[in-house]
């Protein structure tokens, strides 16, 4: 069995002939029929598809074909991007049965490198939550400890890596949602550059701040993803049309030294937990010792970002959302012959959306109304404006940022469910990223002496230096597997019935 | 109690706004690759952009942008440096994303003007109107209401939807407020959309068929007492879908407003209707409980920001403006006003100025397309190039000049011509219709036409000229009009002494 290995290995083991695409996929759809009823980190397997892709790679290696360096590795696709005839729910009732007609561009890009697709993972409905608990198809489980949160919203994705359902996979982050599941399932997620990944059939929470990105169980494995579905996309106008940083070169590096790593004063403190700190400035130790040099920065405009950014996210996703409306796709309620067209929207509506995903509906639509636009939406802009500004000047005086990518440990499924705000807090400190359009990455620096639960470390690079955070997050990873003697994921409890 | 006109201009000055929607005529939509071609199958032309699925995201098509730019130059507007497209947010069964992308407070071109000229009693009189912006949106899609009387969405039994107009570029053009019209309101709204509509389509950039909705136009319209200083409530009629609907809807308006200011009764600033049976207008939604557009930033698209070189491009590569093209072939072709107009009401100055180009004489030209030929295309409800080629009527023409075809002759020709009967080379051999030139034949007819009239002849002789008239009859009757009249008429005086 090679599906604890990282996805570099595996692809090895592919090139030698070792083991099959289709052995290798098979292998993958097995550890999911033994786990998954526990997890729940896919709401869709596509075995049919993911075997005849997998096939098709077989026979092209044998035909002695050049394949890319992911060619039939398996991947966990999160359920908000489209793929073309597998069913895409974003999590939520209305999208029920939904199958898109076409391919979304991180789909296309990995397709043609041969990543074989498994199915579509679990997510908080329209990406809007911090522990997938908001799905409609029910909460997926922390590896780790089931009874806890996987983080949020790409708690699948995240899961499903930590689980070893699949070396990589997809996900997308508008305030955190590749980043904090990364951080509490012990694995590594980046949110590149905003236009760095097309948006293309990415179904839009907020599209100013929404960006999909690479996630696996290592930072090769992360950038090597991140290689193959980067890079400038002539349908998305919001893409930035530059060569993509050769993330794979810095990845492999690990070499720090001399390079000036700013701490954000305003990512600690009140509201961190102990143990999230004491990893973080162990992990701050490593770096030291790596010859990087340490200095720290204040962003005093972070402490309006999570206001901010609940005034422009959901300003957004109540115009994206208006598209919900069972007029062309996805549920109908109420065509009944009793019905106009307007109730049939509204009933829809009305039953096809979520709690959460209401309440941020009516959250925008209150901030963009008339008379409120200025005060809210407009002051929200500004306040974006002022956060890149504070990382402009961080970024003067250093190479990268970091911080703990979330100021807690996974909570308990349920212990924050009724609690809105509690639960905004848990993106505090990777929502500034998303604000400033800017690189972020969470790679594992250890486990809280409390609960034994794994611990986020993030990294923050400019825009389109995104190989800045592959290059600390290698050189650091390596220096805490030698500290550690093996990777982090194998001090986790082993699930019942794993291969 | 209601007013007739007379009356109402008598106490009440109106205020003009208009708004006029143009489908630009690029080849894809604004923000996909879809075709935009008229009375394709419904819902052919479509993909995820336009029906607004889940997760497809738009593209700004640069021609569309182009065409704004151009028609922002044409009306003498600024072209702003950085503009933006907007969300303008409201449910509605064809409209695919629930929003209409569209710009609003960042529009392409401001600040424009146009001078349009009207003909009055006391001569022509000019307005000039002052363009506030030109800006881009997308159309929406069609809805087609089944059952109920109404053919409205209440009632009805069922809708079907027709996408493939969603996405297709339109442009925007908003005047300012239209101040001292006075009685000429209605004439100048009528002027202004034909001024727009011409200089639309000099710049080719859109089919500007107001019967297809390719240009619809919004009337704004408010009454001030006279001298009172105070503006109106303004009233928005909407979609008025032909010149004389607008001159219609542009009266009908201020003899509905002015009754009811009469009756004591305020204005609802509202939407209305135009209805071109009766020239009246029907309420529509009030304005009063309008809904919040909750307008923002399009966040999926990046500002238009057109680089000033290829303003520049764009800038002299404009046509020649309608108006200064009108006065320049006016004085070239010594028209007087009153044919000029006809000419352009006929909508024949292009066909009349390739004829010319052509070397045709351009009188001659204009009296065989306005005259003859209009006759005939009008009785057959065709437009006149339906019928006849310019390069025809140019060599008919030519014919003329030459002395080869009398005017009767060519009618004959131009008839061969329409009814098939090939060119008019082709017309002119099969009919055998030359003119006799041939003195000699000629004279053997002028000698048979005095010997059947001695007494006739022999007043002519005695110096009574006009006497001859029957003698040219009865020669051009023996030649079946085959001769030349002035030709015939010289060798006959000269056969009689005079
Ligand atoms: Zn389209």
């Amino acid at each position: 069995m090679l599906i604890r290995e990282s996805a570099s290995k595996m692809a090895e083991a592919l090139a030698n002939k070792e083991v099959s695409a289709v052995e290798l996929t098979n292998q993958h759809f097995e550890q999911i029929e033994a786990v998954d009823k526990d997890v729940h980190a896919f709401l869709y397997l596509d075995k049919e598809g993911a075997i005849s892709q997998a096939a098709d790679i077989d026979k092209r290696r044998a035909a002695g074909e050049k394949l890319s360096p992911l060619a039939g590795i398996p991947l966990a696709l999160k359920d908000v991007l489209t793929q073309k005839g597998v069913p895409t729910t974003c999590g939520s009732k209305i999208l029920a049965g939904w199958r898109p007609p076409y391919d979304a561009t991180v789909v296309t890009k990995l397709k043609s490198a041969g990543v074989v697709i498994l199915g579509k993972t679990n997510m908080d409905e329209f990406a809007m939550g911090s522990s997938t608990e908001n799905s409609a198809y029910g909460p997926t489980h922390n590896p780790w400890d089931l009874s806890r949160i996987p983080g949020g919203s790409g708690g699948g994705s995240s899961a499903a890596l930590a689980a070893f359902e699949a070396p990589l996979a997809i996900g997308t982050d508008t305030g955190g949602s590749i980043r904090q599941p990364a951080a509490v399932t012990g694995t590594v997620g980046v949110k590149p550059t905003y236009g760095g990944v097309s948006r293309y059939g990415l179904v839009a929470f907020s599209s100013s701040l929404d960006q999909a990105g690479p996630c696996a169980r290592t930072v090769l494995d992360t950038a090597l993803l991140h290689q193959v579905i980067a890079g400038f996309d002539p349908r998305d106008s919001t893409s930035i049309n530059q060569a993509v940083p050769d993330v794979v070169a810095a990845a492999k590096k690990q070499n720090v030294a001399g390079m000036k790593i700013g701490i954000v004063k305003q990512l600690s403190g009140d509201g961190y937990q102990k143990g999230v700190e004491n990893k973080f400035n162990e992990a701050i130790s490593e770096l030291v010792k790596l010859g990087a040099e340490i200095v720290e920065v204040s962003c005093p405009n972070f402490e309006y970002a999570l206001a901010a950014y609940y005034l422009i996210a959901p300003s957004e996703c109540s115009s994206n959302l208006a598209r919900f409306d069972s007029i062309r796709f996805g549920l109908r309620v109420g065509d009944d012959g009793t019905h106009g067209a307007e109730e049939v929207m509204n009933l829809t509506r009305q039953a096809g959306f979520g709690r959460e995903v209401k309440r941020r509906i009516i959250l925008g639509t209150y901030a963009l109304s008339s008379g409120y636009y200025d005060a809210y939406y407009g002051s929200a802009q500004k306040v974006r404006t002022l956060i890149k500004r504070d990382f402009e000047a961080a970024f003067e005086k250093c190479d990268v940022l970091v911080s703990p990518t979330a100021p807690t440990t996974a909570f308990k499924i349920g212990e924050k469910a009724n609690d809105p705000l509690a639960m905004y807090l848990n993106d505090i400190a990777t929502i500034p990223v998303n604000m400033a359009g800017i690189g972020g990455m969470s790679l594992p620096c250890g486990l809280a002496d409390e609960d034994n639960l794994p611990v986020g470390f993030q990294i923050m690079s400019p825009a389109m230096k995104d190989e800045r955070m592959y290059l600390v997050g290698g050189a650091l990873e390596a220096a805490l597997l030698a500290k550690w003697g093996k990777p982090i994921l194998d001090f986790a409890p082993k699930l019942v019935g794993s291969k | 109690m209601s007013l007739n006109y007379e009356q109402v201009i008598e106490k009440y000055e109106p205020t003009l706004g208009l708004e006029v929607h143009v489908e630009l005529n690029t080849k894809s939509k604004m923000f996909c690759g879809c075709a935009t071609e008229f009375g394709a199958k419904p819902n052919t032309q479509t993909c995820p952009v336009c029906l607004g699925l889940p997760g497809a995201l738009p593209v700004v098509n640069k021609k569309a942008i182009e065409s704004t730019i151009l028609i922002g130059l044409a009306l003498n507007c600024s072209i702003a440096p950085y503009s933006r497209f907007a969300r303008k947010n409201y449910f509605y069964p064809d409209m695919p994303k629930n929003f209409q992308t569209s710009q609003y407070d960042e529009p392409i071109c401001v600040n424009g003007y146009l001078d349009v000229e009207i003909e009055t009693d006391e001569g022509n009189k000019s307005f000039k109107i002052e363009i506030e912006r030109v800006h881009m949106e997308e159309d929406t899609g069609k809805s087609l209401h089944v059952g109920g009387n109404t053919g409205r969405i209440h009632g009805a039994d069922y809708s079907l939807l027709d996408y493939n107009r969603a996405g297709i570029p339109l442009v925007e053009i908003v005047t300012k407020v239209i101040p001292n019209t006075g009685k000429y309101a209605p004439q100048v709204a009528r002027a202004y959309v034909a001024a727009l509509r011409d200089i639309l389509r000099g710049l080719q950039v859109s089919d500007v068929k107001m019967e297809q909705g390719s240009l619809r136009c919004d009337v704004n319209l408010s009454l001030s007492s006279i001298g009172s200083g105070k503006l109106g409530t303004r009233s928005e009629t909407k979609n008025v879908n032909s010149l004389r609907s607008v001159e219609r809807a542009v009266t009908g308006e201020m003899i509905r407003q002015a009754s009811k200011l009469e009756q004591g009764e305020r204005i609802i600033q509202e939407t209305r209707h135009f209805l071109e049976e009766s020239g009246q207008t029907r309420p529509g939604r009030s304005k009063e409980q309008a809904e919040d557009y909750r307008y923002f930033p399009e966040p999926d698209l990046v500002p238009v920001v057109p680089e000033s070189k290829w303003i520049e491009e764009l800038r002299k590569a404009l046509p020649e403006k309608p108006a200064d093209r009108r006065k320049r072939l006016q004085a070239a072709w010594a028209v007087p006003d009153k044919e000029m107009a006809a000419m352009v009401n006929a909508e024949l100055l292009d066909t009349v100025e390739q004829t010319v180009l052509l070397g045709a004489d351009a009188t001659k030209a204009r009296s065989w397309w306005l005259g003859e030929i209009s006759r005939i295309a009008n009785d057959r409800n065709v437009f006149p190039t339906d019928l006849i080629s310019v390069k025809d009527v140019a060599e008919i023409i030519a014919l003329i000049s030459k002395g080869e075809l009398t005017d009767k002759l060519a009618r004959q020709v131009v008839e061969g011509v329409i009814a098939g009967e090939g060119t008019p080379t082709d017309v002119i051999g099969k009919r055998g219709l030359k003119v006799v030139s041939d003195d000699s034949q000629l004279m053997k007819s002028i000698e048979a036409a005095i010997a059947a009239s001695p007494e006739t002849a022999e007043r002519v002789r005695g110096g009574n000229i006009p006497a001859a008239g029957a003698l040219i009859g009865a020669v051009m009757k023996a030649t079946g009009g085959q001769a030349d009249a002035a030709k015939v008429r010289e060798l006959l005086l000269k056969h009689l002494g005079q």
